[in-house]
């Protein structure tokens, strides 16, 4: 059995490690959620030339053709350093989605300014507040031009082009529903800039006037690919969740062995001690899910949306749970703006909910369990 | 990033399987598969006598302790052999409840610390299931202190004279042998004056008294030691050595994975399934339901993988990672969770215990009986998020009021 990532992706995801450390320590995240820049640019350029955004892209498409279990590990590393780029909405969905859905043209127009950074991608699915539904997806898709509107687009501000789920056929079904590609630098776009719990990545609301698209993959496909393309993402960013409930974990723990009360470290205090083993718990659970996903990624297991579901339910309690009890062994400084405790509990709560909540997963959970029993 | 067994392993576990194939007591099957808590039940078979032929029958052909040397009953085989042969022995494991103390702790501590004449002559009888060890540790006053015991060993001349009284002593009453910890010095620091011995359960002065469990059952039991003779080549390592001693007892519960434990998904999971609820909608499909379903599926499917990367390690010849002293402390209560919300679902016929009446053989009513044990015993759930706080995130130790003060000056209640 060899359940356990390669010495070379190890190997990948200590440079990537050291990368951040160097290019990306919490100044960096701060500068972006204090200031009036909407991303770092020079990380993400830098992480373009690195090669870690085409990570899982083909060579022949301008990435590195490596593959999933790369990207993975790769993800893990950025979501420990909360950086403050677009690659979910870039790399995790709009790459993905053309990797699996896009012509050639398509393919070789876009992958290659994905793959280093000089493009940035994201999706725009949402309408009404709640989970997306094929009966609340009314923007519509007629003679090549969107109009409607999406909110909430995450990185909807700073990307250049958008795959977006829309309506080409009248009613509230799933077969009504297709994707498309819009070129955002356009007139018949409009973008206003969000205000969110996580300002160090950017949403924005996106109104399509007559905006001009073409069709991603068949018409009528576009609610199996958008599920099927929100599967990929739950894992990928399910190990940016791993990665930053790691970190908190381990502010958490450093901070309880170097803080003195009651003439000793509070880390010695059970109370503490018991908490910091919980979040060690639930993060040991996540991983341990996160590893069955980047197996099902990497092999296309028939397994894959059991693993996806399996992934984000974990990994996203486990980063909402250490984020929230990093703060509570910090006691009070855990709650100034000054500790970096709340630029991972914001995190952790943007993510819980950037592909659906866990009472969607919870239900595609169950849904899948009981489907894989019946076959 | 795969489930893939090596060349070597693959070839393992085909002479593994095609064994089992041929030798396993196949006709017990549909009892092994059912199960649960508290032991197994065999249609009238007697579940020692099926144990102890089954385990006969593997040690003749070298399948007994697997990993265990040769000259002492085994065939030497490595850690991810003897997972191989747990996944491949699968539910006819079930068989061998009442040899797990006596194979997985107390013959691994003989052999660390034991006389050789000793081992040779008891080692083998305990791989074939001839001889049934227990492990006399626990005593009433201690609690999660084991080393604060109090059951004493004085000497006189050849010999050791005990006195003093164990509990929590599973399978004492069936038992032909057992390893022994005492208090040998009371003078000094209480890890210091320990020293362990091994004992047959029919000494004279050795007297078992089972204890009725608070779910009717009775699998454990307070040994009295009043005047016990223990000759001195029956002590395990020297004498004030018997806390070191131990740990080899505690280490090698901790390294036995690999089947790792459930934590009770897949039962409530087919019983929702089947459940009508009040407006006539399966439970399965009431959101509420669904929601609790999820936390435990993820629990049980994060205990499996974290058993497999354990299993991937061993298979790389390295120790498996801290990550698996998760185990018991989610499963034991996920388990008394799941029992709890199946007695809910039920409504007031889940206080009906029956299984002839109660759902799924009332399975959840056993499990509800059952499950504080589980939070208990083995390390209890406190201890071992003491364990994980400690060795695992390096967090310092608890104050300890009894810390390099002699054992005889330690205060009590």
């Amino acid at each position: 059995m060899d359940f356990e990532f390669s010495a070379e992706q190890q190997q990948l995801k200590e440079q990537a490690r050291r990368y951040l450390a160097d290019k990306c320590p919490t100044t960096a995240v701060r500068a972006i959620l204090e200031g009036s820049e909407p991303f770092d640019r020079a990380l993400w350029q830098g992480l373009g030339e690195m090669g870690f955004l085409g990570a899982a892209i083909p060579e022949e498409y301008g990435g590195l053709g490596l593959g999933y279990l790369e990207l993975c590990v790769i993800a893990e590393e950025l979501g420990r350093a909360l950086a403050p780029v677009p690659v979910s909405s870039s790399i995790f969905l709009v790459a993905e989605i053309l990797k699996a859905a896009g012509n050639e043209e398509q393919k070789q127009k876009w992958l290659p300014k994905l793959a280093s950074g000089e493009v940035i991608g994201t999706l725009a699915s949402v309408e009404a507040t709640g989970s997306v539904r094929p009966s609340n997806v009314a923007l519509s898709a007629k003679a090549g031009t969107l109009t409607g509107a999406k909110s909430p687009v995450l990185d909807g501000d700073i990307a250049d082009i958008a795959i977006v789920l829309a309506r080409h056929a009248p009613g509230k079904d799933a077969q009504g529903l297709s994707l498309y590609l819009v070129e955002l630098n356009q007139s018949g776009i409009e973008r206003t800039v969000l205000e969110t719990i996580d300002p160090t990545r950017s949403q924005a609301k996106i109104a399509f006037n007559g905006a001009a698209a073409e069709l991603v993959g068949a018409a009528g496909d576009g609610w199996r690919l958008y599920e099927e393309a929100l599967d990929r993402a739950a894992i990928l960013t399910g190990f940016e969740q791993i990665g930053g409930a790691d970190k908190a974990l381990e502010m958490g723990r450093d901070y309880a062995l170097q803080r003195f009360a009651f003439g000793r470290a509070i880390g010695s205090f059970q109370a503490i001690k018991h908490m910091l083993a919980d979040m060690y718990v639930s993060a040991t659970l996540a991983r341990s899910n996160g590893y069955f996903g980047a197996y099902a990624l990497s092999t296309g297991s028939a397994d894959l949306a059991e693993a996806a579901a399996t992934m984000r339910v974990s990994s996203t309690k486990a980063f909402q749970h250490c984020a929230k009890n990093n703060i509570q062994v910090h006691g009070g400084m855990g709650f100034t703006w000054a500790m970096d405790c709340h630029l991972y509990y914001r995190r952790s709560n943007l993510l819980a909910v950037s592909l659906g909540g866990l009472n969607e997963w919870e239900d595609k959970l169950i849904d899948r369990l009981r489907a894989k029993n019946a076959a | 990033m795969n489930f893939d067994d090596t060349p070597h392993e693959a070839a393992f576990r085909a002479e593994a399987r095609a064994w089992i194939d041929a030798n396993a007591p196949k006709h017990l099957l549909p009892h092994l598969e059912k199960a649960g808590f508290g032991g197994i039940e065999l249609g009238g078979l007697d579940p020692m006598k099926e144990a102890k032929a089954w385990q006969k029958k593997k040690y003749d052909a070298g399948w007994a302790c697997l990993h265990w040397p040769k000259e002492y009953g085994g065939r030497g085989a490595s850690p991810i052999e003897r997972v191989i042969w747990n996944q491949e022995e699968g539910p006819y494991a079930a068989l061998s409840g009442s040899f797990i103390i006596g194979h997985g702790m107390c013959g691994p501590t003989v052999m660390d610390w034991g006389p050789e004449e000793a081992k040779r002559e008891l080692l083998p009888r305990l791989a074939a299931g001839e001889d049934i060890w227990c492990q006399l540790f626990s005593e009433p006053a201690g609690g999660s202190d084991l080393a604060g015991l109090r059951t004493k060993a004085e000497r006189d001349g050849d010999d050791w004279v005990i006195n003093g009284q164990k509990i929590w002593t599973s399978g004492a009453h069936y038992s032909q042998w057992g390893i022994l910890i005492t208090r040998t010095d009371p003078d000094v620091p209480k890890h210091k004056g320990l020293t362990m011995f091994f004992l047959r359960m029919d000494t004279p002065g050795v007297r078992i008294v089972p204890i009725k469990q608070a779910n009717g059952q009775s699998g454990f039991n307070e040994v009295y030691f009043d005047n016990v003779r223990i000759p001195d080549k029956q002590r395990l390592g020297g004498v004030g050595e018997g806390w070191k001693v131990s740990l080899t007892t505690l280490m090698n519960e901790r390294l036995s994975i690999g089947s790792g434990m459930s934590a009770g998904f897949p039962d409530i999971f087919e019983f929702c399934k089947e459940l009508e609820l009040a407006d006539g909608t399966l439970a399965i499909n009431d959101r509420g339901v669904r929601s609790k379903l999820a936390e435990w599926a993820c629990r049980q499917s994060g205990l499996k993988y974290t058993g497999m990367r354990a299993i991937s390690a061993l298979s790389r010849g390295e120790n498996p990672g801290p990550e698996n002293s998760i185990g018991k402390l989610v499963a034991g209560s996920s388990l008394q969770e799941i029992a709890m919300f199946a007695l809910d679902l039920q409504g007031q016929a889940g206080a009906v215990s029956d299984p002839k009446l109660a759902a799924m053989a009332a399975k959840f009513q056993a499990q509800l009986l059952r499950s504080p044990a589980t939070r208990v015993e083995g390390g209890t759930d406190e201890i071992l998020r003491n364990i994980i706080g400690e060795r695992v995130l390096g967090l310092p130790d608890d104050m300890r009021a009894d810390k390099g003060v002699p054992f005889n000056k330690i205060p009590t209640a």
